[in-house]
Protein backbone atom coordinates (compact mmCIF):
# COMPACT_ATOMS: atom_id res chain seq x y z
CA UNK A 1 0.00 0.00 0.00
CA UNK A 2 1.51 3.34 -1.01
CA UNK A 3 1.08 6.81 0.47
CA UNK A 4 -1.84 7.78 -1.82
CA UNK A 5 -3.72 4.64 -0.81
CA UNK A 6 -3.12 5.29 2.86
CA UNK A 7 -4.37 8.89 2.52
CA UNK A 8 -7.50 7.80 0.68
CA UNK A 9 -8.22 5.16 3.31
CA UNK A 10 -7.91 7.72 6.03
CA UNK A 11 -10.37 10.03 4.26
CA UNK A 12 -13.04 7.48 3.47
CA UNK A 13 -12.80 4.96 6.29
CA UNK A 14 -10.88 6.71 9.10
CA UNK A 15 -8.43 3.88 8.67
CA UNK A 16 -4.88 4.26 9.88
CA UNK A 17 -3.19 1.20 8.46
CA UNK A 18 -4.89 -2.16 8.51
CA UNK A 19 -8.00 -2.16 10.69
CA UNK A 20 -8.78 -4.63 13.43
CA UNK A 21 -11.46 -7.19 12.71
CA UNK A 22 -12.87 -8.14 9.34
CA UNK A 23 -12.01 -6.09 6.28
CA UNK A 24 -11.82 -6.16 2.52
CA UNK A 25 -9.85 -3.57 0.56
CA UNK A 26 -10.67 -3.40 -3.13
CA UNK A 27 -8.22 -1.50 -5.30
CA UNK A 28 -8.43 -0.69 -9.00
CA UNK A 29 -11.04 -3.31 -9.74
CA UNK A 30 -9.54 -6.21 -7.82
CA UNK A 31 -8.88 -7.54 -4.34
CA UNK A 32 -6.06 -5.84 -2.45
CA UNK A 33 -6.37 -7.57 0.90
CA UNK A 34 -8.97 -9.27 3.10
CA UNK A 35 -9.51 -10.74 6.52
CA UNK A 36 -12.45 -12.81 7.77
CA UNK A 37 -13.06 -13.53 11.43
CA UNK A 38 -14.84 -16.34 13.29
CA UNK A 39 -18.12 -14.49 13.08
CA UNK A 40 -17.75 -12.42 9.91
CA UNK A 41 -16.96 -14.22 6.70
CA UNK A 42 -16.05 -12.34 3.54
CA UNK A 43 -15.93 -14.21 0.23
CA UNK A 44 -15.69 -13.22 -3.44
CA UNK A 45 -18.74 -13.59 -5.60
CA UNK A 46 -18.40 -16.15 -8.35
CA UNK A 47 -20.96 -14.87 -10.86
CA UNK A 48 -20.07 -11.16 -10.79
CA UNK A 49 -17.58 -8.73 -9.27
CA UNK A 50 -18.03 -8.12 -5.56
CA UNK A 51 -18.20 -9.82 -2.22
CA UNK A 52 -20.60 -11.53 0.13
CA UNK A 53 -20.30 -10.60 3.80
CA UNK A 54 -21.96 -13.04 6.14
CA UNK A 55 -22.34 -12.03 9.76
CA UNK A 56 -23.30 -14.80 12.17
CA UNK A 57 -26.36 -14.42 14.39
CA UNK A 58 -25.56 -12.87 17.75
CA UNK A 59 -22.38 -11.07 16.58
CA UNK A 60 -22.00 -7.94 18.67
CA UNK A 61 -19.60 -5.04 18.96
CA UNK A 62 -17.65 -5.81 15.77
CA UNK A 63 -16.63 -3.68 12.79
CA UNK A 64 -16.35 -4.51 9.10
CA UNK A 65 -14.33 -2.20 6.84
CA UNK A 66 -14.84 -2.53 3.08
CA UNK A 67 -13.17 0.44 1.38
CA UNK A 68 -12.68 0.78 -2.37
CA UNK A 69 -9.79 2.67 -3.95
CA UNK A 70 -9.49 3.82 -7.53
CA UNK A 71 -6.09 5.19 -8.41
CA UNK A 72 -5.79 4.31 -12.11
CA UNK A 73 -7.17 7.01 -14.36
CA UNK A 74 -9.82 5.71 -16.73
CA UNK A 75 -10.90 2.74 -14.66
CA UNK A 76 -14.61 1.88 -14.65
CA UNK A 77 -15.40 -0.29 -11.66
CA UNK A 78 -18.75 -1.95 -10.94
CA UNK A 79 -19.11 -3.97 -7.77
CA UNK A 80 -21.87 -5.83 -5.94
CA UNK A 81 -21.52 -6.24 -2.19
CA UNK A 82 -24.15 -8.24 -0.33
CA UNK A 83 -24.42 -8.28 3.44
CA UNK A 84 -26.25 -11.11 5.15
CA UNK A 85 -26.65 -10.11 8.78
CA UNK A 86 -28.05 -12.77 11.08
CA UNK A 87 -30.50 -12.21 13.92
CA UNK A 88 -29.68 -10.25 17.05
CA UNK A 89 -26.42 -8.69 15.83
CA UNK A 90 -24.97 -5.28 16.67
CA UNK A 91 -22.33 -4.26 14.11
CA UNK A 92 -20.66 -1.29 12.45
CA UNK A 93 -19.99 -1.44 8.72
CA UNK A 94 -17.69 1.16 7.26
CA UNK A 95 -17.62 1.43 3.48
CA UNK A 96 -16.38 4.17 1.23
CA UNK A 97 -14.83 4.92 -2.06
CA UNK A 98 -11.85 7.12 -2.71
CA UNK A 99 -10.84 8.08 -6.22
CA UNK A 100 -7.43 9.54 -6.87
CA UNK A 101 -7.41 10.56 -10.50
CA UNK A 102 -4.27 12.21 -11.80
CA UNK A 103 -5.03 11.36 -15.40
CA UNK A 104 -7.37 12.77 -18.00
CA UNK A 105 -9.73 9.82 -18.36
CA UNK A 106 -12.90 9.35 -16.39
CA UNK A 107 -12.65 7.16 -13.28
CA UNK A 108 -15.92 5.64 -12.22
CA UNK A 109 -17.05 3.47 -9.33
CA UNK A 110 -20.58 2.10 -9.16
CA UNK A 111 -21.17 0.18 -5.96
CA UNK A 112 -24.34 -1.77 -5.34
CA UNK A 113 -24.69 -2.62 -1.65
CA UNK A 114 -27.51 -4.83 -0.47
CA UNK A 115 -28.20 -5.48 3.20
CA UNK A 116 -30.38 -8.24 4.55
CA UNK A 117 -30.72 -7.37 8.24
CA UNK A 118 -32.07 -10.18 10.44
CA UNK A 119 -34.66 -9.84 13.20
CA UNK A 120 -33.70 -7.56 16.04
CA UNK A 121 -30.26 -6.71 14.61
CA UNK A 122 -28.70 -3.25 14.82
CA UNK A 123 -26.48 -2.02 12.01
CA UNK A 124 -24.63 1.24 11.64
CA UNK A 125 -23.51 1.73 8.08
CA UNK A 126 -21.24 4.61 7.07
CA UNK A 127 -20.29 5.31 3.49
CA UNK A 128 -17.93 8.12 2.57
CA UNK A 129 -17.13 9.23 -0.93
CA UNK A 130 -14.09 11.26 -1.69
CA UNK A 131 -12.27 12.31 -4.81
CA UNK A 132 -8.87 13.91 -5.32
CA UNK A 133 -6.10 14.19 -7.87
CA UNK A 134 -4.67 16.77 -10.22
CA UNK A 135 -5.90 15.26 -13.49
CA UNK A 136 -8.68 16.57 -15.70
CA UNK A 137 -10.39 13.16 -15.76
CA UNK A 138 -13.82 13.17 -14.14
CA UNK A 139 -14.48 11.30 -10.90
CA UNK A 140 -17.83 9.58 -10.99
CA UNK A 141 -19.58 7.55 -8.29
CA UNK A 142 -23.05 6.04 -8.53
CA UNK A 143 -23.78 4.16 -5.34
CA UNK A 144 -26.88 2.05 -4.88
CA UNK A 145 -27.81 1.02 -1.38
CA UNK A 146 -30.64 -1.44 -0.85
CA UNK A 147 -31.70 -2.45 2.67
CA UNK A 148 -34.21 -5.03 3.87
CA UNK A 149 -34.99 -4.74 7.58
CA UNK A 150 -36.71 -7.69 9.21
CA UNK A 151 -38.95 -7.33 12.24
CA UNK A 152 -37.44 -5.22 15.00
CA UNK A 153 -34.20 -4.61 13.10
CA UNK A 154 -32.63 -1.18 12.73
CA UNK A 155 -30.12 0.57 10.53
CA UNK A 156 -28.40 3.92 10.83
CA UNK A 157 -27.36 4.62 7.30
CA UNK A 158 -25.00 7.53 6.93
CA UNK A 159 -23.63 8.66 3.60
CA UNK A 160 -21.16 11.47 3.19
CA UNK A 161 -19.81 13.02 0.03
CA UNK A 162 -17.79 16.16 0.66
CA UNK A 163 -16.04 17.63 -2.37
CA UNK A 164 -14.13 15.95 -5.14
CA UNK A 165 -16.81 13.87 -6.85
CA UNK A 166 -17.76 15.35 -10.20
CA UNK A 167 -20.87 13.41 -10.97
CA UNK A 168 -23.00 11.26 -8.76
CA UNK A 169 -26.36 9.57 -9.03
CA UNK A 170 -27.20 7.95 -5.78
CA UNK A 171 -30.08 5.59 -5.12
CA UNK A 172 -31.13 4.35 -1.71
CA UNK A 173 -33.99 1.98 -1.01
CA UNK A 174 -34.98 0.73 2.44
CA UNK A 175 -37.82 -1.70 3.15
CA UNK A 176 -38.71 -1.44 6.81
CA UNK A 177 -40.46 -4.39 8.47
CA UNK A 178 -42.73 -4.39 11.52
CA UNK A 179 -41.25 -2.58 14.50
CA UNK A 180 -38.07 -1.88 12.55
CA UNK A 181 -36.39 1.52 12.20
CA UNK A 182 -34.29 3.17 9.51
CA UNK A 183 -32.44 6.42 10.17
CA UNK A 184 -31.00 7.67 6.89
CA UNK A 185 -28.60 10.61 7.01
CA UNK A 186 -27.11 12.10 3.90
CA UNK A 187 -24.51 14.86 3.80
CA UNK A 188 -23.31 16.31 0.57
CA UNK A 189 -21.15 19.18 -0.59
CA UNK A 190 -20.68 19.95 -4.26
CA UNK A 191 -18.57 22.69 -5.80
CA UNK A 192 -17.23 23.77 -9.16
CA UNK A 193 -19.46 22.33 -11.87
CA UNK A 194 -20.29 19.12 -10.05
CA UNK A 195 -23.61 17.37 -10.31
CA UNK A 196 -25.27 15.26 -7.63
CA UNK A 197 -28.61 13.52 -7.66
CA UNK A 198 -29.97 11.54 -4.75
CA UNK A 199 -33.10 9.47 -4.95
CA UNK A 200 -34.43 7.63 -1.93
CA UNK A 201 -37.33 5.28 -1.40
CA UNK A 202 -38.10 4.27 2.15
CA UNK A 203 -41.03 1.88 2.32
CA UNK A 204 -42.58 1.38 5.74
CA UNK A 205 -44.10 -2.04 5.24
CA UNK A 206 -44.90 -3.39 8.70
CA UNK A 207 -46.84 -2.16 11.70
CA UNK A 208 -44.78 0.14 13.90
CA UNK A 209 -42.12 0.73 11.22
CA UNK A 210 -40.34 4.06 11.62
CA UNK A 211 -37.98 6.14 9.57
CA UNK A 212 -36.21 9.42 9.77
CA UNK A 213 -34.56 10.77 6.63
CA UNK A 214 -32.21 13.70 7.14
CA UNK A 215 -30.55 15.26 4.13
CA UNK A 216 -28.17 18.19 4.51
CA UNK A 217 -26.36 19.65 1.57
CA UNK A 218 -24.26 22.58 0.51
CA UNK A 219 -24.14 23.57 -3.15
CA UNK A 220 -21.30 25.94 -4.02
CA UNK A 221 -20.09 27.65 -7.20
CA UNK A 222 -21.99 26.38 -10.27
CA UNK A 223 -22.81 22.94 -8.94
CA UNK A 224 -26.23 21.35 -9.27
CA UNK A 225 -28.03 19.13 -6.77
CA UNK A 226 -31.33 17.29 -7.10
CA UNK A 227 -33.03 15.39 -4.27
CA UNK A 228 -35.97 13.02 -4.49
CA UNK A 229 -36.52 11.55 -1.02
CA UNK A 230 -39.73 9.56 -0.83
CA UNK A 231 -41.28 7.79 2.15
CA UNK A 232 -44.17 5.41 1.65
CA UNK A 233 -46.30 4.11 4.50
CA UNK A 234 -48.12 0.83 3.92
CA UNK A 235 -49.04 0.15 7.57
CA UNK A 236 -49.48 2.03 10.85
CA UNK A 237 -46.08 3.67 10.84
CA UNK A 238 -44.17 6.92 11.30
CA UNK A 239 -41.95 8.67 8.78
CA UNK A 240 -40.19 12.04 8.81
CA UNK A 241 -38.22 13.53 5.91
CA UNK A 242 -36.10 16.61 6.47
CA UNK A 243 -34.18 18.15 3.57
CA UNK A 244 -32.03 21.20 4.23
CA UNK A 245 -29.78 22.84 1.68
CA UNK A 246 -27.48 25.82 1.75
CA UNK A 247 -27.11 27.41 -1.65
CA UNK A 248 -24.12 29.56 -2.59
CA UNK A 249 -22.64 31.24 -5.65
CA UNK A 250 -24.51 30.32 -8.81
CA UNK A 251 -25.47 26.84 -7.68
CA UNK A 252 -28.87 25.25 -8.26
CA UNK A 253 -30.70 22.98 -5.85
CA UNK A 254 -33.96 21.11 -6.38
CA UNK A 255 -35.52 19.39 -3.41
CA UNK A 256 -38.53 17.27 -4.23
CA UNK A 257 -39.58 15.25 -1.20
CA UNK A 258 -42.65 13.04 -1.41
CA UNK A 259 -44.70 11.20 1.16
CA UNK A 260 -47.12 8.48 0.15
CA UNK A 261 -49.64 7.00 2.58
CA UNK A 262 -51.27 3.71 1.70
CA UNK A 263 -52.71 3.16 5.15
CA UNK A 264 -54.99 5.29 7.29
CA UNK A 265 -52.59 5.13 10.26
CA UNK A 266 -49.48 6.07 8.35
CA UNK A 267 -48.12 9.30 9.89
CA UNK A 268 -45.79 10.96 7.45
CA UNK A 269 -44.17 14.39 7.56
CA UNK A 270 -41.85 16.15 5.19
CA UNK A 271 -39.94 19.37 5.56
CA UNK A 272 -37.69 20.93 2.95
CA UNK A 273 -35.76 24.17 3.03
CA UNK A 274 -33.24 25.81 0.72
CA UNK A 275 -31.55 29.08 1.58
CA UNK A 276 -28.31 30.94 1.71
CA UNK A 277 -26.27 31.32 4.90
CA UNK A 278 -28.09 33.79 7.12
CA UNK A 279 -26.25 37.12 7.31
CA UNK A 280 -26.62 37.39 11.08
CA UNK A 281 -24.94 33.99 11.54
CA UNK A 282 -21.83 35.30 9.80
CA UNK A 283 -21.97 38.59 11.73
CA UNK A 284 -22.30 36.77 15.05
CA UNK A 285 -19.20 34.67 14.39
CA UNK A 286 -17.32 37.77 13.21
CA UNK A 287 -18.08 39.42 16.56
CA UNK A 288 -16.22 36.46 18.10
CA UNK A 289 -13.13 37.40 16.09
CA UNK A 290 -13.52 35.22 12.99
CA UNK A 291 -13.07 36.65 9.51
CA UNK A 292 -16.01 36.46 7.13
CA UNK A 293 -14.44 33.47 5.35
CA UNK A 294 -13.69 31.66 8.60
CA UNK A 295 -17.23 32.31 9.81
CA UNK A 296 -18.71 30.89 6.61
CA UNK A 297 -16.54 27.78 6.88
CA UNK A 298 -17.54 27.19 10.51
CA UNK A 299 -21.20 27.48 9.59
CA UNK A 300 -20.81 24.97 6.75
CA UNK A 301 -18.74 22.59 8.91
CA UNK A 302 -21.41 22.62 11.59
CA UNK A 303 -24.23 22.20 9.07
CA UNK A 304 -22.56 19.16 7.50
CA UNK A 305 -21.24 17.68 10.71
CA UNK B 1 -11.56 53.53 27.63
CA UNK B 2 -14.34 53.82 25.10
CA UNK B 3 -15.02 57.22 23.56
CA UNK B 4 -17.88 58.10 21.23
CA UNK B 5 -17.52 61.50 19.57
CA UNK B 6 -20.54 63.05 17.87
CA UNK B 7 -21.69 59.68 16.61
CA UNK B 8 -24.42 59.81 13.98
CA UNK B 9 -26.21 57.06 12.10
CA UNK B 10 -28.89 57.44 9.44
CA UNK B 11 -30.67 55.02 7.16
CA UNK B 12 -32.33 55.54 3.81
CA UNK B 13 -36.08 55.57 4.15
CA UNK B 14 -38.16 56.05 1.04
CA UNK B 15 -36.93 59.16 -0.73
CA UNK B 16 -35.39 60.69 2.38
CA UNK B 17 -33.33 59.52 5.30
CA UNK B 18 -34.12 58.66 8.87
CA UNK B 19 -31.75 59.77 11.59
CA UNK B 20 -31.38 56.98 14.13
CA UNK B 21 -28.48 58.52 16.07
CA UNK B 22 -28.15 62.29 15.82
CA UNK B 23 -25.18 63.27 17.91
CA UNK B 24 -24.01 60.96 20.66
CA UNK B 25 -20.86 61.66 22.66
CA UNK B 26 -19.93 59.45 25.61
CA UNK B 27 -16.75 58.48 27.46
CA UNK B 28 -16.88 55.15 29.29
CA UNK B 29 -13.94 54.69 31.68
CA UNK B 30 -12.26 51.31 32.12
CA UNK B 31 -13.93 48.96 34.55
CA UNK B 32 -17.18 50.95 34.58
CA UNK B 33 -20.67 49.45 34.57
CA UNK B 34 -22.98 51.56 32.44
CA UNK B 35 -26.59 50.97 31.59
CA UNK B 36 -28.12 52.55 28.53
CA UNK B 37 -31.85 52.81 28.79
CA UNK B 38 -34.65 54.73 27.14
CA UNK B 39 -37.78 54.28 25.05
CA UNK B 40 -38.09 51.74 22.25
CA UNK B 41 -36.87 53.04 18.92
CA UNK B 42 -34.68 55.65 20.64
CA UNK B 43 -31.42 54.38 19.08
CA UNK B 44 -29.94 52.21 21.86
CA UNK B 45 -29.37 49.07 19.80
CA UNK B 46 -28.04 51.10 16.86
CA UNK B 47 -25.56 52.70 19.23
CA UNK B 48 -24.35 49.34 20.58
CA UNK B 49 -24.13 47.84 17.08
CA UNK B 50 -22.14 50.85 15.89
CA UNK B 51 -19.56 50.24 18.64
CA UNK B 52 -19.22 46.59 17.53
CA UNK B 53 -19.04 47.61 13.86
CA UNK B 54 -22.34 46.01 12.88
CA UNK B 55 -23.63 49.44 11.83
CA UNK B 56 -21.47 51.87 9.95
CA UNK B 57 -21.84 55.35 11.46
CA UNK B 58 -22.67 58.16 9.06
CA UNK B 59 -20.82 60.66 11.23
CA UNK B 60 -18.52 60.97 14.23
CA UNK B 61 -15.82 58.76 15.66
CA UNK B 62 -15.40 55.75 17.94
CA UNK B 63 -12.18 55.47 19.93
CA UNK B 64 -11.14 52.41 21.90
CA UNK B 65 -8.14 52.82 24.18
CA UNK B 66 -7.24 55.92 22.22
CA UNK B 67 -7.30 54.20 18.82
CA UNK B 68 -9.79 55.36 16.19
CA UNK B 69 -11.72 52.19 15.33
CA UNK B 70 -14.49 53.86 13.33
CA UNK B 71 -13.36 52.24 10.09
CA UNK B 72 -12.23 48.90 11.49
CA UNK B 73 -14.10 45.72 10.58
CA UNK B 74 -16.17 43.71 13.07
CA UNK B 75 -13.42 41.06 13.20
CA UNK B 76 -10.70 43.62 13.95
CA UNK B 77 -12.77 45.20 16.73
CA UNK B 78 -13.44 41.74 18.18
CA UNK B 79 -9.70 41.05 18.15
CA UNK B 80 -9.12 44.30 20.03
CA UNK B 81 -11.36 43.10 22.83
CA UNK B 82 -14.83 44.39 22.04
CA UNK B 83 -17.71 41.96 22.36
CA UNK B 84 -21.44 42.30 21.79
CA UNK B 85 -24.29 40.06 22.88
CA UNK B 86 -27.03 40.20 20.27
CA UNK B 87 -30.53 41.24 21.21
CA UNK B 88 -31.87 38.46 19.01
CA UNK B 89 -29.07 35.93 18.64
CA UNK B 90 -29.01 33.84 15.46
CA UNK B 91 -29.42 30.08 15.57
CA UNK B 92 -27.14 27.63 13.83
CA UNK B 93 -28.11 24.21 12.53
CA UNK B 94 -25.40 21.76 13.43
CA UNK B 95 -23.27 24.05 15.61
CA UNK B 96 -23.29 22.78 19.19
CA UNK B 97 -23.25 24.95 22.30
CA UNK B 98 -19.72 23.74 23.09
CA UNK B 99 -18.60 24.64 19.54
CA UNK B 100 -19.95 28.17 19.88
CA UNK B 101 -18.37 28.64 23.32
CA UNK B 102 -15.08 27.24 21.96
CA UNK B 103 -15.13 29.75 19.09
CA UNK B 104 -15.95 32.55 21.52
CA UNK B 105 -13.13 31.56 23.88
CA UNK B 106 -10.77 31.30 20.91
CA UNK B 107 -10.09 27.75 22.01
CA UNK B 108 -11.52 24.94 19.85
CA UNK B 109 -10.51 22.49 22.55
CA UNK B 110 -12.46 24.25 25.30
CA UNK B 111 -12.92 21.59 27.95
CA UNK B 112 -16.31 20.31 28.95
CA UNK B 113 -15.72 21.66 32.46
CA UNK B 114 -14.91 25.17 31.20
CA UNK B 115 -17.99 25.14 28.95
CA UNK B 116 -20.17 23.97 31.79
CA UNK B 117 -18.87 26.69 34.11
CA UNK B 118 -19.86 29.34 31.58
CA UNK B 119 -23.37 27.92 31.23
CA UNK B 120 -23.80 27.77 34.98
CA UNK B 121 -22.98 31.50 35.17
CA UNK B 122 -26.03 32.25 33.01
CA UNK B 123 -28.30 29.93 34.96
CA UNK B 124 -28.34 26.98 32.56
CA UNK B 125 -27.96 23.44 33.80
CA UNK B 126 -24.77 22.76 31.88
CA UNK B 127 -25.00 19.00 31.36
CA UNK B 128 -28.33 19.41 29.57
CA UNK B 129 -27.04 21.97 27.10
CA UNK B 130 -23.34 21.59 26.34
CA UNK B 131 -23.82 19.06 23.52
CA UNK B 132 -27.05 20.48 22.13
CA UNK B 133 -27.19 22.30 18.83
CA UNK B 134 -27.82 26.04 18.90
CA UNK B 135 -30.81 25.55 16.63
CA UNK B 136 -34.56 26.09 16.64
CA UNK B 137 -35.02 23.37 19.26
CA UNK B 138 -33.88 25.87 21.91
CA UNK B 139 -36.31 28.39 23.35
CA UNK B 140 -35.73 32.14 23.00
CA UNK B 141 -34.60 32.40 26.62
CA UNK B 142 -32.19 29.48 26.23
CA UNK B 143 -30.58 30.92 23.09
CA UNK B 144 -30.30 34.28 24.83
CA UNK B 145 -28.47 32.79 27.80
CA UNK B 146 -26.11 30.83 25.54
CA UNK B 147 -25.44 34.12 23.75
CA UNK B 148 -24.50 35.76 27.05
CA UNK B 149 -22.31 32.77 27.95
CA UNK B 150 -20.50 33.24 24.60
CA UNK B 151 -19.67 36.82 25.62
CA UNK B 152 -18.46 35.71 29.06
CA UNK B 153 -16.30 33.08 27.30
CA UNK B 154 -14.47 35.80 25.41
CA UNK B 155 -13.20 37.44 28.59
CA UNK B 156 -12.91 40.63 26.60
CA UNK B 157 -12.20 44.01 28.20
CA UNK B 158 -15.40 45.55 26.78
CA UNK B 159 -18.65 43.62 27.03
CA UNK B 160 -21.79 45.06 25.52
CA UNK B 161 -25.08 43.28 26.20
CA UNK B 162 -28.27 44.18 24.34
CA UNK B 163 -31.29 43.57 26.57
CA UNK B 164 -29.84 40.48 28.24
CA UNK B 165 -33.00 40.09 30.31
CA UNK B 166 -35.28 39.55 27.29
CA UNK B 167 -37.05 36.20 27.42
CA UNK B 168 -35.23 35.02 30.53
CA UNK B 169 -37.16 33.60 33.46
CA UNK B 170 -37.01 35.14 36.90
CA UNK B 171 -34.81 32.42 38.43
CA UNK B 172 -32.16 32.50 35.70
CA UNK B 173 -32.30 36.26 35.73
CA UNK B 174 -31.25 36.36 39.37
CA UNK B 175 -28.20 34.24 38.49
CA UNK B 176 -27.41 36.52 35.59
CA UNK B 177 -27.48 39.73 37.63
CA UNK B 178 -25.23 38.01 40.15
CA UNK B 179 -22.78 37.22 37.34
CA UNK B 180 -22.78 40.84 36.10
CA UNK B 181 -22.23 42.05 39.64
CA UNK B 182 -19.35 39.59 40.12
CA UNK B 183 -17.58 40.72 36.92
CA UNK B 184 -18.03 44.32 37.93
CA UNK B 185 -16.82 43.77 41.49
CA UNK B 186 -13.63 42.25 40.16
CA UNK B 187 -13.31 45.11 37.65
CA UNK B 188 -12.48 42.49 35.03
CA UNK B 189 -14.15 44.36 32.20
CA UNK B 190 -16.01 47.46 31.16
CA UNK B 191 -19.67 46.54 30.96
CA UNK B 192 -22.25 48.39 28.89
CA UNK B 193 -25.76 46.98 29.09
CA UNK B 194 -28.82 48.09 27.21
CA UNK B 195 -31.65 47.34 29.56
CA UNK B 196 -35.08 48.32 30.81
CA UNK B 197 -34.83 46.10 33.85
CA UNK B 198 -34.77 47.79 37.25
CA UNK B 199 -32.48 45.17 38.76
CA UNK B 200 -29.91 45.66 36.03
CA UNK B 201 -30.23 49.44 36.13
CA UNK B 202 -29.74 49.10 39.89
CA UNK B 203 -26.27 47.61 39.31
CA UNK B 204 -25.03 50.51 37.18
CA UNK B 205 -22.47 53.13 38.18
CA UNK B 206 -23.78 55.41 35.50
CA UNK B 207 -27.06 55.57 33.61
CA UNK B 208 -27.42 56.97 30.11
CA UNK B 209 -30.88 57.74 28.84
CA UNK B 210 -31.04 57.63 25.04
CA UNK B 211 -34.13 58.97 23.31
CA UNK B 212 -34.74 60.15 19.78
CA UNK B 213 -31.12 59.52 18.78
CA UNK B 214 -29.67 61.72 21.52
CA UNK B 215 -28.39 61.36 25.07
CA UNK B 216 -31.22 63.02 26.99
CA UNK B 217 -29.92 62.33 30.49
CA UNK B 218 -26.67 61.01 31.87
CA UNK B 219 -25.29 60.67 35.34
CA UNK B 220 -24.67 58.46 38.37
CA UNK B 221 -27.34 55.90 39.15
CA UNK B 222 -28.37 57.61 42.39
CA UNK B 223 -29.17 60.76 40.47
CA UNK B 224 -30.76 59.44 37.28
CA UNK B 225 -32.66 56.39 38.51
CA UNK B 226 -35.18 58.36 40.64
CA UNK B 227 -35.82 60.69 37.68
CA UNK B 228 -36.58 57.76 35.38
CA UNK B 229 -38.96 56.27 37.93
CA UNK B 230 -40.71 59.61 38.41
CA UNK B 231 -41.21 60.06 34.67
CA UNK B 232 -42.65 56.59 34.17
CA UNK B 233 -46.35 56.86 33.43
CA UNK B 234 -48.09 53.79 34.79
CA UNK B 235 -50.31 52.37 32.07
CA UNK B 236 -51.84 54.41 29.27
CA UNK B 237 -52.95 57.92 30.13
CA UNK B 238 -55.93 57.68 27.79
CA UNK B 239 -57.25 54.51 29.42
CA UNK B 240 -56.64 56.12 32.81
CA UNK B 241 -58.82 59.12 31.98
CA UNK B 242 -61.53 56.92 30.53
CA UNK B 243 -61.45 54.79 33.65
CA UNK B 244 -61.97 57.81 35.87
CA UNK B 245 -64.78 59.23 33.75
Amino acid sequence: MNHTDAELLKQIADMDGVPEGAYNIRKDGGLDSRRSTDTIEISSKEDKPGIDIRIKAGTKGQDVHIPVLLTQSGLQDLVYNDFFIGEDCDVDIIAGCGIHNDGCDTSQHDGVHTFYVGRGSKVRYTEKHYGEGEGTGARIMNPHTIVYLEEGASIQLETVQIRGVDHTKRYTKVEVGAGAEAVVTERLLTHGEQFAESKMDVILKGEGARTQVISRSVAQDKSVQVFYPQVEGDAPCFGHVQCDSIIMGQAKVSSIPAIVANHMDAQLIHEAAIGKIAGDQILKLMTLGLTEEEAEQKILDGFLR
Amino acid sequence: MLELKHLAFSVEEGAGQKDILRDVSLTVPDGAFWVITGPNGGGKTSLARAIMGLNKPTGGKILWNGEDITDLSITERAKRGISYGFQQPPRFKGLRVRDLLGLAAGNPFLSRTEGCQLLTQVGLCAADYIDREVDASLSGGEVKRIEIASILARKSPLMIFDEPEAGIDLWSFAKLTETFRYIHDKREATIVIISHQERIIGLADEIVLVADGLVSEQGPREEIFPKILANTQPGCAFVGEEGQA
